[in-house]
């Protein structure tokens, strides 16, 4: 028998031949749940990835050079020496002394009027990024190379206190993965669960089917089409649910005006992959009732 | 007249019981009008399944349309069904749909288009006098009625072979008739029709017939079909 013949025959005869309305009784609303924790975790997971990345991309490649001079002139003058010497090495991608009036103006609102009075020894920094790639050999040699200007320079690459942060956001990414692919098993094995019950609950018409000469492919395509659409329902809900939250949670983050906090956000190529999944959590439904359903068939002569 | 079914030393076993069906061999007759009978628990049932396909014997040979079913793969097995009608003898209709459309049930399932189904089923419909009553789920329909639906949805594809367990069990008489009246109409048409009843007085009515008696799960008549009543020379298993 042709596809064409199989599938105008589901066609003509899918609104009839199971009862209307739901077949897989709370499936969808415990679809839902599963989505809305799923979508929940893969932001999660995918936010804190994001972070991890702009973390490493921002604070490995980066490192700030300090001068601790206590006589202003002296440090203008390493200072100097030290840009120069920056320029010239290797693995060194942009130089640029920060300004003096501006540290001083960063630095008021701790230290007060003094900050600016030039009586108080601030060191001059220097901020460095490095060439992509390994930055532990670069500062390791930029250390050398500065430390024989002068004892009094001093190279501090921005990932090595922020490395244990970006390890323990990492984990959390991971393990938010993790949560996604259970989810996903979880999902599959209660889709096989409902289409077990709605397989039992319509055997009489399945073997009256049978005995007529209907295909179990297409007696299976019945019945993953009505619970695809269940799970499309609970999917969607669990989805726009989660999404909320995730808007609302990236509104408080980013109230918090913390930029480590701040780090943590969704792009936009998360928000692809979010929508992926209430799609992708379908078409497993869909394809764990068509392999119930067929198995259940292969039973019978 | 071509063999349509041959049942060769068929055993039927249900799980560890005693074989149900022995050493059951016969031959049906493309076109030939066939009664099955026997006492109740013979295994007149068990025998029309093996028929129809919804059982596999334990030993023997079946063949329908002159290939062997027994060993044939599991998918080819829905394009044989195709050509058999099955009236059952608990009807087996499908409680949610209604009588129009259980008796449309064969058609969708061969995939005929939606526009080529009314037809054929409303005038199925008036054929077992059901005409008004197209819309009324099985549940609110009288036995009779149910059985004439089933009737209807066995025959409407047009099957080469129609298998009737107990087709008038539910009838008046006078019902009983009209139905048998039908399938010699169909008969006629070239259909091979196999009737499993108790009705001795039905299957007077149709001449020609020939009749297998089951007794406690073996062939009163090894060697074939018995004949009921008594047909002059010619034909026959
Ligand atoms: N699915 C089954 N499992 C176990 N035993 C069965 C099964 N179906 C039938 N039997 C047994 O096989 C024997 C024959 O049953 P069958 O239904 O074929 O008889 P029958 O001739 O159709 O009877 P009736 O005239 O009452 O319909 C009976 O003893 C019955 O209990
Ligand atoms: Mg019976």
């Amino acid at each position: 028998m042709s596809g064409r013949t199989d599938r105008r025959a589901a066609a003509a005869a899918r609104h009839r031949l199971l009862p209307e309305g739901r077949v897989a009784g709370p499936m969808p609303w415990i679809i839902a749940i599963m989505m809305f924790l799923t979508v929940l975790a893969a932001a999660a997971g995918l936010g804190l990835g994001a972070a991890v990345r702009s973390m490493s991309a921002d604070l490995a490649g980066r490192a700030t050079v300090q001068i601790v001079e206590a006589d202003a002139e002296a440090r203008e003058r390493l200072g100097a020496r030290a840009v120069q010497a920056l320029r010239g090495a290797a693995g060194v991608a942009s130089v640029k002394a920060v300004d003096p009036a501006a540290l001083s103006d960063q630095l008021r609102p701790w230290l007060g009027e003094d900050a600016t009075s030039g009586d108080l020894p601030i060191p001059a920094l220097i901020d460095v990024t490095l060439t992509a790639g390994e930055a532990d050999a670069k500062v390791r040699h930029l250390r050398r190379l500065l430390s024989g200007l002068s004892p009094k320079i001093r190279v501090e690459p921005h990932a090595a206190f922020l490395l244990p942060l970006a390890g323990l956001l990492s984990a959390l990414g991971w393990l938010a993965v993790g949560i996604v692919l259970l989810m996903a098993l979880a999902t599959g094995a209660v889709v096989v669960l409902a289409a077990r019950g709605a397989h039992d609950s319509h055997r009489g018409t399945i073997e009256v089917l049978h005995l007529m000469g209907a295909t179990d492919v297409q007696i299976a395509r019945l019945f993953q089409r009505r619970i695809a659409l269940d799970a499309m329902l609970g999917s969607l809900l669990g989805f726009v649910v989660a999404a909320c939250v995730i808007l609302l949670l990236g509104a408080r983050l980013i109230a918090t005006g913390s930029e480590l906090l701040g780090a943590v956000h969704l792009p936009w190529s998360g928000w692809v992959v979010l929508v992926v999944l209430p799609v992708g959590g379908a078409l497993l439904a869909m394809l764990a009732a068509r392999w119930t359903v067929l198995r259940s068939l292969g039973r019978l002569l | 007249m071509t063999a349509i079914v041959q049942f060769e030393n068929v055993g039927l076993r249900y799980g560890l019981d005693s074989e149900t069906l022995s050493d059951v061999s016969f031959t049906l007759h493309g076109g030939g009008f066939y009664f099955l009978t026997g006492a109740s628990g013979a295994g007149k049932t068990s025998l029309l399944k093996l028929l129809y396909l919804a059982q596999r014997p334990n030993r023997g040979v079946i063949r329908l349309f002159g290939e062997d079913v027994v060993t044939l793969p599991r998918k080819r097995l829905p394009g044989f069904r195709r050509r058999i009608g099955v009236v059952f003898q608990d009807f087996r209709l499908v409680p949610h749909l209604s009588a129009y459309d259980n008796i449309a049930l064969p058609l969708r399932v061969a995939g005929m288009e939606e526009s080529e189904v009314d037809a054929p089923v409303s005038e199925m419909l008036n054929w077992v006098g059901l005409g008004d009553r197209g819309q009324a789920r099985p549940a609110t329909l009288s036995g009779g009625e149910q059985q004439r639906v089933a009737i209807a949805r066995a025959v409407i594809a047009r099957p080469e072979i129609l298998v009737a367990d107990e087709p008038t069990g539910n009838v008046d008489s006078d019902m009983a008739s009209r139905l048998l009246t039908l399938f010699e109409a169909l008969n006629r048409l070239g259909t091979t029709i196999v009737v499993a009843t108790h009705d001795l007085p039905l299957m007077g009515q149709v001449t020609g017939a020939q009749m297998m008696r089951l007794d406690k799960g073996r062939l009163a008549d090894p060697t074939g079909a018995l004949r009921y009543p008594p047909r002059p020379a010619g034909g026959g298993g």
